[in-house]
């Protein structure tokens, strides 16, 4: 009697689970907050401040699709997680989205069963190491230590690199960026080798910025973007098109400052009014609101405003926008039409 | 006479399974038995059906691609064009360096420091009392990520032996950096070259043939003293006299060694500063030394608590015995105690080295890239079989800790109490 009632619960557990993961949307409703997987500290994509608060620019990515989920922007249960840790945490469930400076590749889009929802960075993989090295190129780092995350997509790319130029490094490898940095300022390795926004985010953070140099080459693509499980289309979709309506309004016009206004009612520009809700029920075929889009921007502004509040040229960080300019200003950032 | 009443003539009944007492506890347990056997069935089942869904059913097939990661500590040949396969089995040779290193030490220490905390002198007693208590009760993670952060920090860069604000050590020949520690690594000049075993596959290794000559000859060297002390045993036994025969018991092992290594045109290579690192000698690196001294110091303390209780359960009779014949404490502990309190300390010790072995596991902390660290790290990442890299790890590990229990208590039962 016993074991069938053991037998009894754990069959029943299996299929709770087996409809919890029917829909992801579902759950996140029933939860009352998003768990977004994001990194363990970068300072202007991912950090959390003293009070515990994160802020960056995945971050934002998080909050606007909180918002247009629950309708609030804090909604949400961030998780740090390292390079090795992120795609077990997204594939178990740990996490619904993964926010992560994760490299969109093929591998991981068909091979490991997750779904892209875009791009919201352009980047590639750069060096820093110290002026005092004398170093001006990547090519003159044979035999150097290199320190890299271990996990990513940089660390194939750096034996790519290394092997096509025939030069030999000594790899040494690192879980988070937090220790990376340590080993780097302690001398511990000659070079640190990640994303040039990850360079240019840890670069800020060190006493002496200037003492240090990002060398020209850029060896690889790094597409960076928002992703999560594979099988759930509709959940897919409400990331997407959260990220392409952050995109859109920028292209739009549509900003923090102005979005309440527009919101309000109708106002000229059609695409305007579809995006916001105010004409049409886009939000109803995702299986959300009229208001979802309009929430979303407004809890951290367009593409271009959470570009610029963390880690654009006025930041410590410093980066400017570049290929990650929107597509009318000659940059690749670009979202399929709200239509 | 008999307590059981006769069996009943009509034959068995099925209904005796369970009301017979005779039976009655073995059906319990063929049914608990199969019930177990359902439920593993189950789980099995279960996680190969979920993994079929999400269309990544079982498949080893990945171990045959290239693994396109570069590791910095090989003991074979190794590039990033080699396979998962390979990656593994550097990782693989890495954790098994380690602890057979890591064993070594631990065990020296452990004795020694088990030993002395038995000392009539108050003070090292109390030292090693202190050292055991602290290295035991504070996680090994702990100590490895000490020891690593103390060298990152304290100990010289590489650029700093250029400008002079370091040098080398003992005649110029070892290295110490921030990086790791380099000595002098020993080279043969007209060397007898490799043989290559396993052509071009994964597992393929080469066996140096310089260190098959010197082993045979180290070989033959201990077998040549050996027949030298039977046979000067045996002139003792007949006439009384011992010859002194301990410069020929040395110079038989030594010359010819000595003889076969300037053939070879042994000589050391020393590491020299080139360009970003020093290059040359045998490199330790920073995150090798910072485990094998965390591990051994942690393990050390368990084992000195081992060695303490096997020689505190010597009875005391032993000693005092030892004494009242005038045999000196020193060799009371080394021919008396020691002996005896070894058959206790060997089955606990068993268990430390397979704690050694497999706290190795941490070294991803500090970089090292061990079996945790290839296999089940970088591989286990690029290719998205969590489930695949860590059963073979699993399995990898069992088999490591089982072979080093079975050759411990192979040794166990060679010096345990023969009893009649």
């Amino acid at each position: 009697m016993k074991k069938s009632a053991f037998f009894g619960t754990i069959a029943a557990a299996t299929f709770a689970a087996g409809f919890a993961a029917a829909g992801t949307l579902e759950d996140v409703q029933a939860a009352g907050e998003l768990k977004c997987g994001v990194s363990t500290g970068l300072a202007g994509f991912a950090l959390a401040d003293a009070n515990g608060v994160w802020d960056g620019f995945d971050v934002a990515v998080c909050r606007a699709v909180a918002a247009a989920v629950l309708g609030d922007g804090n909604a949400v249960k961030f998780v740090p997680t390292t390079g090795k840790t992120r795609f077990t945490a997204l594939a178990s469930g740990e996490v619904d989205v993964l926010a992560r400076n994760t490299t969109w590749t093929f591998s991981r889009d068909v091979d490991l069963k997750f779904e892209f929802a875009g791009v919201n960075y352009y980047d590639g993989q750069g060096f820093m190491a110290p002026k005092a090295l004398g170093v001006t190129s990547a090519k003159d780092l044979d035999g150097a230590t290199v320190c890299i995350q271990t996990g990513t997509t940089t660390e194939l790319n750096l034996a790519d690199f290394f092997r096509s130029n025939n030069i030999s490094y000594e790899p040494v490898p690192i879980e988070t960026n937090a220790e990376a940095q340590a080993q780097y300022l302690a001398g511990a390795c000659d070079v640190y080798t990640t994303d040039a926004s990850g360079l240019a985010s840890t670069r800020a953070t060190f006493e002496a910025p200037d003492d240090h140099i990002v060398l020209p080459e850029i060896v690889s693509k790094e597409p960076l973007g928002p992703l999560v499980r594979h099988g759930d289309n509709n959940w897919g979709d409400i990331v997407r098109w959260t990220l392409n309506a952050l995109i859109t309004a920028e292209e739009l016009g549509v900003t923090s400052a102005n979005i309440a206004e527009h919101s309000a009612n109708a106002g000229k520009n059609p695409e305007v009014n579809r995006l916001l809700g105010t004409e049409g029920d886009l939000g109803g075929m995702l299986g959300l609101d009229k208001a979802w889009a309009s929430r979303a921007i407004a809890v951290n502004g367009n593409y271009g405003e959470i570009f610029e509040k963390n880690i654009g040229v006025n930041t410590p960080i410093g980066i400017a926008r570049g290929l990650n300019a929107s597509w009318t200003d000659g940059g690749l950032i670009y979202s399929a039409p709200f239509r | 006479m008999n307590a059981i009443p006769d069996p009943d003539k009509q034959g068995f009944k099925f209904s005796q399974l369970l009301y017979d007492t005779r039976y009655r506890s073995m059906t319990i347990q063929v049914v608990s038995l199969i019930a177990l056997l359902l439920f593993f069935g189950w789980l099995i089942s279960n996680t190969a059906a979920n993994l079929a869904t999400l269309g990544k059913p079982i498949q080893f097939k990945f171990l045959g691609e290239p693994s396109n990661y570069d590791i910095n500590q090989r003991l074979l040949d190794y590039t990033s064009r080699d396979t998962h396969l390979r990656a593994g089995l550097m990782g693989l040779l890495n954790t098994l360096v380690l602890a057979f290193m890591g064993c070594i030490t631990a065990t020296v220490l452990g004795v020694a420091i088990g030993v002395m905390r038995l000392s009539k002198n108050w003070l090292v007693a109390r030292v090693m009392t202190l050292y055991i208590e602290m290295f035991r009760n504070i996680p090994v993670l702990l100590w490895i990520i000490i020891v690593f952060s103390i060298m990152i920090e304290t100990m010289p860069r590489p650029n700093q032996f250029r400008s002079g604000e370091a040098s080398m050590k003992l005649l110029d020949s070892v290295a110490i950096t921030n990086r790791g520690v380099y000595i002098p690594e020993p080279l043969f000049s007209n060397g007898l070259g490799d043989i290559y075993l396993l052509g071009a596959s994964s597992l393929r290794f080469g066996i140096s043939l310089d260190l098959i000559a010197l082993l045979i000859v180290l070989f033959v060297g201990v077998f040549v003293s050996r027949k030298i002390k039977t046979s000067a045993d045996k002139i003792q036994n007949e006439t009384g006299v011992r010859p002194t025969t301990w410069w020929k018991r040395i110079s038989v092992i030594i010359f010819p060694i000595i003889l076969v290594l300037w053939a070879l045109g042994f000589h050391l290579g020393y590491p020299e500063l080139k360009g970003f690192n020093f290059k040359g000698g045998t490199y330790m690196r920073n995150s090798l030394i910072a485990l094998w001294i965390a591990l051994s110091l942690y393990t050390a303390a368990f084992i000195a608590e081992n060695v303490r209780s096997g020689i505190q359960a010597v009875e005391k009779g032993q000693s005092e015995a030892a004494f009242a014949l005038g045999i000196s404490p020193g060799r009371t502990m080394n021919l008396i105690i020691l002996p005896q309190a070894l058959r206790i300390i060997i089955p606990p010790l068993i268990s430390q080295y397979l704690n050694l072995t497999k706290n190795s596991s941490l070294a991803i902390a500090v970089g090292y890239m061990d079996l945790t660290g290839t296999l089940m790290g970088i591989t286990l990442n690029q290719t998205g079989r969590e489930l695949e890299t860590v059963l073979m790890g699993m399995a990898i590990y069992l088999v490591i800790s089982l072979a080093i229990s079975s050759l411990m208590n192979w040794y166990n039962n060679s010096v345990k109490l023969v009893e009649r």
